[in-house]
């Protein structure tokens, strides 16, 4: 059976007519889920789309955290099923706490949208599975708060806990550790800057997305084979 | 003299005007009334000054499904499959207000093509900016360039291009150009009320006091030293209320809710119930007190003249009314009726129950004045144009080209595009960097490119041959991708069409566009006329930026500029003529001379390279395809070089060598394939009557000219620090 997949939409996501087209190429069912509903439809796996979610003008993703779904998001990740936050889902999920840190204005303090290097530095995750370690995916960014923050001793406590999956070859935006990639401590909730949708389709230059998001379906059709 | 008399000046009519209007009203207007005739009559809305000129222009084709006169046109690209076009300039915003007024310029391009029920999916933002050792044009820039990317990344709409050129005369007076592509998404609307009974919704963000006389005010009006505190007169974008308004109004239109719909743009909420009526033969009772509002005690004419931006006019049946409401809603989007349509002819505007405006929605809307401004080719051409033409050989080969290469205008815009969002929708097969940017359209096979190009030296040198290179430059680029030509939309930035010699070059630069656009077969769907582009009396160059639109066969099969193989030949296709430097980058940058004549235009040549580039592309002969303009040979060579991250080495020879890297000539392109298919292409372009010759094959690491060579990251650095250094000299300093 197809995995589940449902994307929150808040009023201003913008990426995720993207992300339903990568996973649907993947053979995933998707849904679109209204950020005011306080209930999850039946889904294996919940993506928080890149956008501004509410505009933004104040922090990226204070607001966000707020919406009503958010408490079905939380419900969600405590049951060990995998979450997935990019870019602007990655700021969310840090304002949320469900993932450690916080995303600050980019180093050069422009928007940066361009293609990416990142280093598999975690395998074995649910994101990652595909991947060797080591290996190095291209994957486009798209931001102007990317540069990920966290105190030193959640950063040692991460760094013991191989929370770090994902670093970036060239760092663009300052972000510390070269961090592009962080999961939970559990390892079922991975924020991201970088867009893995875009990244689906060699037309548009790498399919190395789909090895982030193959892993998580893979993940879902063992654990889905497991119960059977 | 009256009151109403003695502010009619201040409003921007001119006496003659403001007598017409007491003519057709057979009395005189209230002041409300005034104040809608003022922005209605205003250049910018009723192209008084150029629509003359503007009817001359070919708009009708196989393909072309709404021409000028609505929202944007709409264009067939494939069974079933309609695109909307368009662009718009914000150039006298930009300048008093650089991030604002390019921002609410995105959201402006951005509501004509929802209007048509089209879904944006590309921007591309040709960009005139004056030079960079000045401090003032680093900050408009840089104002410019945050403004583009923080309203087009916000509402989610890629940036897929667009050309940056700086030049002196436009320093005081920037130009933002704006185009945008969309793919009418369940329905193509229509902005035209035409049942009685029917009402009204003006829906999207309240309407306040900002942006009041931004038509009549700020764009119709040329700029002296105290431009700058019309800084009230720009509006203020809020791009998360527009993403509300797309995703809500495309909604609205797939439910069926709305009859007819247009947005509100320059002349506010006069404009759309007037224009709505008059093409709808019907007329409409607004009621100003259902207009949702951001302040207290706004006048009436302030309310009918706002330009408060992200808001929309929904032209629906009374009993869709609760459910129009309730979809907006779900986009916390308040929506309230405005008004209903009646059979009155006129627009009837009241306010705390008192009738204060009551005029005939076509005296409005389409029978505002019409001049045939005095028009006179200047002495100064004749002189200019047996100048110098700035061909002088240069002392040192390798430094002039590190000049060349490291110049603004030359050099790689990668900090400007990478602050846009180029990716957006999964459409961009081609991005910004390239001769087209080539978008695939969202749920199908087909895709289209899109250029813009506005040579403004030519253009001043000549105005009709510069508008003919113009139109053919736009279509070159889009056949260089592999698509044939099709549709334009054009934005012509002038001076004030007060002064004789600039209706000159504006006529000539209309008569230019309609030939070439005649010949090569792709009608002008509509666009934008930007008068009034000088300051203290310096009028810009004549701008005439076109916007080409190609059809793309099969997405795969777009060709890319970067060379691909080590030991593919590079051919040259078409003719150059060694004199083409008038107006040139060469002259310009090394010899610092705008003078002579232009090159001229042969359309059978370009015609006959637009088919050897399409069927090129379509059997797949070619790894890589790039047209020569700015720069010529020698410029040409080195982007293929930096785009595919491979050298090569030509022969380049003759006496002055310089002449054939660096002339203009028009209807040339450079192509790269393997060894194998070059004689297909030879015959290929000896079927089309096109030149063609190989003069060298792609390499590793140099940039191998014969006369001199340069290492292939010595001449990349110098391009990719040529615009960015400069600009990140600001951000240290501040």
């Amino acid at each position: 059976m197809s995995a589940r997949v449902g994307i929150v939409v808040f009023p201003g996501s913008n990426c995720e007519l993207d992300c339903r087209q990568s996973f649907e190429r993947l053979d995933a069912v998707t849904e679109f889920v209204w950020h005011d509903d306080d209930t999850l439809p039946d889904v294996d796996i919940v993506v928080l789309p890149g956008g501004f979610a509410h505009g933004d003008y104040l922090r990226t993703g204070a607001l966000a955290r707020f919406s009503p779904i958010m408490t079905a998001v939380n419900e969600h990740a405590e049951a060990g099923k995998l979450l997935i936050g990019i870019c602007n889902g990655f700021q969310v999920l840090c304002e949320a706490q469900l993932l450690p840190g916080a995303l600050r204005k980019n180093e050069g303090l422009k928007f940066l949208c361009k293609w990416s290097e990142l280093r598999v530095d975690v395998k074995g995750t649910p994101f990652t599975e595909r991947a060797d370690e080591g290996q190095v995916l291209r994957v486009p960014i798209n931001h102007f708060e990317g540069n990920w923050f966290a105190d030193g001793p959640t950063l040692e406590r991460m760094r013991a806990n191989d929370q770090i999956a994902l670093r970036y070859v060239d760092n663009p935006n300052g972000s510390l550790d070269d961090v592009a990639g962080i999961t939970n401590e559990r390892g079922n909730v991975l924020g991201l800057m970088p867009h893995p949708e875009r990244a689906c389709d060699s037309l548009l230059g790498s399919e190395d997305g789909a090895l982030i998001f193959g892993s998580m379906l893979d993940h879902v059709a063992a654990r889905t084979g497991a119960r059977l | 003299m009256s009151t109403a008399e003695a502010v009619h000046r201040d409003l921007g009519l001119t006496d003659d005007e403001y007598q017409a209007i007491c003519d057709r009203l057979g009395r005189e207007p209230s002041y409300t009334e005034l104040a809608m005739f003022s922005v209605m009559w205003s250049e910018h809305c009723s192209y008084k000054s150029s629509r003359l000129h503007l009817a001359t222009l070919p708009t009708e084709g196989d393909r072309i499904l709404v021409g000028p006169g609505e929202g944007a046109g709409i264009i067939e690209v494939a069974d079933g499959v309609a695109v909307a076009w368009k662009i718009e300039s914000h150039n006298h915003p930009s300048f008093v207000e650089p991030f604002n007024g390019a921002a609410t310029g995105v959201g402006g391009i951005v509501r004509d093509i929802l209007s048509m029920g089209a879904r944006p999916i590309a921007l591309m933002d040709p960009l005139r900016f004056g030079p960079l050792d000045d401090a003032r044009t680093r900050y408009v820039v840089d104002g410019v360039v945050h403004g583009i990317s923080s309203y087009g990344n916000s509402i989610g709409v890629p940036t897929v291009g667009g050309e940056t050129v700086f030049e002196d005369c436009y320093a005081a007076n920037p130009l933002v150009n704006v185009a945008c592509l969309g793919v009418i998404d369940t329905k193509l609307m229509h902005g035209r009320a035409e049942k009685p009974g029917q009402v009204a919704v003006l829906f999207g963000s309240s309407t306040g006091r900002d942006g009041i006389g931004g038509a009549s005010v700020l764009a119709s009006a040329e700029f002296d030293e105290d431009s700058l505190d019309k800084r009230p007169s720009v509006q203020v974008g809020d791009p998360f209320g527009e993403k509300l308004l797309i995703e809500c109004s495309l909604e609205l239109i797939s439910r069926g809710l709305v009859a007819s719909f247009q947005d509100l743009g320059a002349g506010g909420i006069s404009c759309p119930t007037s224009e709505m009526t008059a093409k709808g033969k019907t007329g409409m009772r607004v009621d100003l007190d259902n207009v949702h509002r951001r302040e207290p005690h706004m006048e009436p004419f302030e309310v009918m003249i706002s330009e408060s931006q992200e808001r929309m006019l929904a032209v629906v049946e009374p009993d869709d009314v609760a459910e129009v409401v309730a979809v907006c809603g779900k986009w916390d989007l308040e929506a309230r009726v405005l008004g209903e349509i009646t059979s009155s002819g006129n627009v009837e505007v009241i306010s705390d129950q008192t009738t204060v405006a009551d005029v005939p929605s076509l005296a409005l809307a389409e029978e505002g004045p019409v001049y045939e401004r005095p028009a006179e080719r200047p002495r100064w051409i004749a002189e200019v144009n047996a100048s110098a033409f700035g061909d002088d050989a240069p002392e040192h080969y390798g430094d002039t080209f590190l000049r060349m290469m490291s110049s603004p205008q030359i050099a790689s815009k990668r900090w400007i595009w990478e602050q846009y969002d180029h990716m957006i929708f999964l459409g961009t097969v081609i991005g910004p960097g390239g001769d087209a940017a080539v978008i695939r359209l969202p749920g199908t096979s087909t895709a289209v490119a899109i250029s813009t190009d506005g040579p403004g030296r030519y253009c001043w040198l000549d105005p009709y041959e510069g508008a003919r290179l113009a139109v053919a430059e736009a279509a070159r680029n889009v056949a260089a991708v592999g698509a044939r030509p099709t549709a334009v939309t054009n934005c012509l930035n002038f001076g004030s069409p007060e002064r004789s010699d600039v209706m000159w070059q504006f006529a000539e630069v209309v008569r230019g566009i309609g030939d070439a656009c005649r010949e090569l077969g792709t009608p002008v769907t509509g666009g934008n006329v930007s008068f009034y582009n000088e300051t203290n009396g310096q009028p810009i160059y004549p701008t005439p930026i076109i916007g080409m639109l190609g059809v793309v066969g099969e997405p795969a099969k777009a060709v890319g500029i970067g060379f691909r193989d080590q030991g593919d030949a590079i051919m040259l296709l078409g003719a150059s003529e060694l004199d083409d430097f008038g107006g040139s980058d060469y002259a310009k940058i090394i010899n610092d001379t705008v003078g002579g004549t232009p090159p001229h235009l042969d359309i059978a040549a370009e015609q006959g390279l637009h088919e050897v580039l399409i069927r090129g592309a379509e059997v797949g002969l070619f790894n890589s395809a790039h047209d020569l303009s700015g720069g010529g040979l020698a410029v040409a060579l080195a982007e293929c070089a930096f785009a595919g991250d491979a050298g090569f080495s030509v022969q380049i020879g003759g006496t002055e060598p310089h002449r054939a890297l660096y002339c203009e000539s028009p209807s040339r392109a450079l192509v790269s394939c393997p060894q194998g298919v070059v004689d297909d292409v030879l015959a290929l372009a000896g079927g089309a009557g096109v030149a063609a010759e190989v003069i060298g094959a792609v390499t590793a690491d140099m940039c191998d000219f014969t006369v001199f060579a340069t290492p292939l990251e010595e001449a990349r650095s110098a391009w990719e620090n040529g615009l960015s250094a400069p600009l990140s000299t600001t951000m240290e300093a501040g």
